[in-house]
C-alpha cells in the first residue's frame, strides 16, 4: 500500500533534549545519587590525600607527579583507579536499572509517548542524561584531585600529565557507558526495577569476580600444555589473556593502566628480544600510549552502541500496555 | 474526506499472538461530538484507542486521524490530539506545574508559551491553587483532572480519554463529566471509552457498543433504545377502576407494548414521553390515576437487552 512507502515523519530525535534536562534533573537531585556522590568524593579526598603524603619525598624525581596522584596506594588504601573500577560501574547501574520500567511503573509510559516524540529520543535521551551526570560527577572529582594535588604537592602539572589525566577522564566515562547502557537494557527487559539491579550487578559480579577464573581454566583446555614447552605456556597465557580481556573490567583497567603510566609499553607478553634496545622506565610519548590503548577505547565504545541497539530493538518491539 | 470528519477508520484490525482483540472496526467521529466507545473489559477499546493515536501498529485497515495516517505521522497526529490514558501517572516527587513542564517542553512549547497555557489548563480544570503542590498529596479525581489539564496543554482539536471516570467516587465521577461538557463547549471533540455506561450516557452524544473486538451498535442511546428495547421510554402507571384500561392506553399512538405486572399496574413501552396521553386515556375510561412515572431508557438495559436476544440467536 501507498502508506508503507513511506518513511516516518519528523525527525527521531525531537523532544530529546527535553528528556535529558529533565532526567539529569531527576539524577542530580535524587537521594540515590546523592549517596553514590559522596561516597566517591570521600573515596577521592581519602587515597589522594594518602597519596600525596606518600608522594611528597619523591617530588623532585618525577616527571608524572600528577599521574601519580590517582595510582598510588598507601596501605591500607588501595588507589584511587582501585576504586572507581567498581564505583564507576554502580554508579552507572543506579543511574539507568530504573530508566524505562520505572516509567511503567509511574504508570507515565503512556502519558509520555502520547506526546509528539519518537521512543528513540525517550531511550536516547535516558542514556544521554545518565551519561553526562556520570560525566559531571567524574569532571567534578578530577577538578578536585588536580588542586588538591597542586596544593599538597606544590607542583603545577605539565601539558602532557593534564592531557593524560583527561583521557584517564574520558576512558572513565565510557566505561562507566558500558555499564549504563547495560542496565538499560535490563530496565526494559524487566518489569521490576529490582529485579533489574539484581541482574546488572549479577554480570558486573561476573565480570569482576568470576571472568578472570573462567577465562585461565578456558585457556587450559583450548591451549593445553602437553609437553611443557615453553612456546605452549606462552600460548596458554596468551589465550588467558584475550579471553579476559572479553570483560570491560579488563578493558578499562589496562586502558588506564597504559595511559597513567607512561612507562608501560606493551599490554600483552613482551620477550625479552622485543625489548632489545629499548630504555626500560623510558616514558612513552601520548600518542603512543594513545595507540597501546586504541583497540580498548574503541571495545569499551562498542560494546556500549551493541548493548544500546540491543535495548533499542528491544524497546521498539515493547507493547505500551502492561 | 467530509471536513466535519475528525477520525475514520476502516477494516481495522488487531491480532495478539492470534487473539483478536480488534476486528474489522469502522468507525466515524464528527467534529465537536462526544463519542462513548461502550463495552466491557476486554472488547478492545483500549486497543482501539492505542491504534488511533499511532501507539501500537494495526494488524489490517487504516486509520485517518485529522486527516492524518498515525503509523506513518504519529508526530503530527500526537501534536493535535491529547490522549488521557487509562492508567494516568504524573511523576509524585514533582510538582503538578513541573509535571506540566515536562509535557510542554516535549510538545516543543517556548518557556513563556507554557507558562501561559499551564495557567490556563490548570484553571480551567479547577487545580489553579495546587499548582505546587507535589502529585504525591493528589487524590485520585485531581489527578484525573491533571491529566486533562496535561493534555489541554496541547490545545488539541480532540482527546482521546481512556476510562476517564473509572475508580473515581460519584461526585468526582459528576465533576469529572462537567470537564468533559465543558469541553465539548469549547469546541473540542472528544472520543471516550468506558464500562460504566450510565455514567457516560449522559455526556455522550453518540456511542459505539463493543463487544469481543466488534462494534456491534452505533448510534444515538436513543436510537439505540428504540432499536434494541422496542420502546425506547418506560412509563409506569397506577389507576384503579375504569373500564378496559389496558385496552386504552394499548391504542395510544406510539405505544409499543403494554403489560401488568401488578394490580391496577401498567407498564408501558413507547416510543416517546407520552405522560401526558396516557394519563388522559386512564381518566376518558372512567379511572382514577394514582402516579405516572417514566423511566428513561439507560444503556445498560440497551446492553444487557442486546445480549441476551444475541445469546438466544447465536
Amino acid at each position: 500500500m501507498a502508506k508503507r512507502s513511506k518513511a516516518r515523519e519528523g525527525s527521531p530525535w525531537t523532544g530529546l533534549w527535553a528528556v535529558v534536562f529533565k532526567e539529569m534533573a531527576d539524577h542530580l537531585t535524587s537521594a540515590r545519587m546523592l549517596i553514590l556522590q559522596a561516597l566517591i568524593l570521600v573515596t577521592a579526598v581519602g587515597t589522594v590525600y594518602a597519596a600525596t603524603s606518600n608522594l611528597r619525598d619523591t617530588v623532585a624525581q618525577d616527571r608524572f607527579l600528577l599521574l601519580k596522584l590517582f595510582t598510588t596506594a598507601q596501605q591500607p588504601l588501595p588507589a584511587f583507579v582501585g576504586f572507581l573500577g567498581f564505583l564507576v560501574p554502580l554508579v552507572a547501574i543506579a543511574l539507568a536499572f530504573d530508566a524505562i520500567n520505572g516509567e511503567f511503573n509511574q504508570r507515565t509510559m503512556a502519558r509520555l509517548l502520547a506526546q509528539p516524540i519518537y521512543r528513540d529520543a525517550l531511550l536516547f535521551g535516558k542514556f544521554l542524561a545518565g551519561l553526562f551526570t556520570l560525566a559531571l560527577v567524574l569532571t567534578t572529582i578530577w577538578l578536585l584531585i588536580v588542586g588538591m594535588g597542586i596544593l599538597g604537592l606544590g607542583v603545577p602539572p605539565g601539558g602532557e600529565e593534564v592531557a593524560r589525566s583527561l583521557w584517564f577522564l574520558a576512558l572513565t566515562v565510557f566505561y562507566g557507558g558500558v555499564w549504563l547502557a547495560l542496565a538499560l537494557v535490563f530496565s526494559i527487559t524487566f518489569r521490576q526495577p529490582a529485579t533489574a539491579a539484581l541482574a546488572s550487578i549479577a554480570v558486573w559480579l561476573f565480570f569482576t569476580v568470576f571472568w578472570g577464573i573462567i577465562a585461565d581454566l578456558l585457556a587450559q583446555f583450548l591451549r593445553p600444555v602437553r609437553v611443557g614447552l615453553p612456546i605452549e605456556f606462552l600460548a596458554q597465557a596468551q589465550m588467558a589473556l584475550m579471553l579476559s580481556r572479553i570483560s570491560p573490567n579488563t578493558l578499562y583497567s589496562e586502558a588506564i593502566l597504559a595511559m597513567l603510566n607512561p612507562a608501560v609499553r606493551s599490554l600483552g607478553f613482551v620477550l625479552p628480544v622485543q625489548l632489545d634496545g629499548a630504555i626500560l622506565g623510558a616514558p612513552l610519548p601520548l600518542d603512543q600510549s594513545l595507540a597501546l590503548i586504541w583497540p580498548h577505547l574503541t571495545g569499551l565504545v562498542a560494546v556500549t552502541i551493541l548493548l544500546f541497539a540491543l535495548g533499542y530493538v528491544l524497546f521498539q518491539r515493547q507493547e505500551i500496555r502492561a | 474526506m467530509a471536513d466535519d470528519v475528525v477520525l475514520e477508520s476502516h477494516g481495522l484490525t488487531k491480532h495478539y499472538n492470534g487473539f483478536v482483540a480488534v476486528d474489522n472496526l469502522d468507525l466515524t467521529v464528527r467534529r465537536g461530538e462526544v463519542f462513548g466507545l461502550l463495552g466491557p473489559n476486554g472488547a478492545g477499546k483500549t486497543t482501539t484507542i492505542l491504534m488511533l493515536l499511532g501507539l501500537t501498529e494495526p494488524t489490517a485497515g487504516s486509520v485517518r486521524v485529522l486527516g492524518l495516517d498515525p503509523v506513518r505521522q504519529p508526530l503530527s497526529v500526537k501534536t493535535h490530539v491529547g490522549y488521557l490514558p487509562e492508567s494516568l501517572g504524573f511523576y509524585d516527587g514533582l510538582t503538578a506545574y513541573e509535571n506540566l513542564i515536562y509535557t510542554a517542553r516535549l510538545n516543543g512549547l517556548r518557556r513563556d508559551e507554557a507558562q501561559e497555557r499551564i495557567a490556563s489548563a490548570l484553571a480551567q480544570v479547577g487545580l489553579g491553587e495546587v499548582a505546587d503542590k507535589r502529585v504525591a498529596t493528589f487524590s485520585r479525581g485531581m489527578r484525573q483532572r491533571l491529566g486533562v489539564a496535561d493534555v489541554l496543554i496541547k490545545r488539541p482539536q480532540l482527546i482521546i480519554m481512556d476510562e476517564p471516570t473509572q475508580g473515581l467516587d460519584p461526585e468526582a465521577a459528576r465533576d469529572f463529566l462537567g470537564i468533559i461538557r465543558r469541553l465539548k463547549a469549547d469546541g473540542i471533540t472528544i472520543l471516550l471509552s468506558s464500562h460504566l455506561l450510565h455514567q457516560v450516557q449522559a455526556v455522550c452524544d453518540r456511542v459505539g457498543l463493543f463487544h469481543r473486538g466488534r462494534m456491534v451498535l452505533e448510534g444515538t442511546v436513543d436510537e439505540l433504545a428504540r432499536r434494541v428495547l422496542g420502546g425506547a421510554y418506560r412509563i409506569q402507571v397506577e389507576a384503579e377502576g375504569g373500564v378496559g384500561v389496558e385496552d386504552a392506553l394499548r391504542r395510544i399512538r406510539g405505544v409499543v407494548n403494554v403489560t401488568c405486572p401488578g394490580r391496577n399496574l401498567y407498564e408501558l413501552e413507547a416510543e416517546d414521553d407520552l405522560r401526558p396521553e396516557a394519563a388522559r386515556t386512564v381518566v376518558e375510561a372512567g379511572g382514577r390515576l394514582l402516579s405516572l412515572k417514566v423511566e428513561l431508557p439507560s444503556l445498560d438495559d440497551v446492553y444487557a437487552r442486546y445480549f441476551e436476544k444475541e445469546e438466544k440467536h447465536g
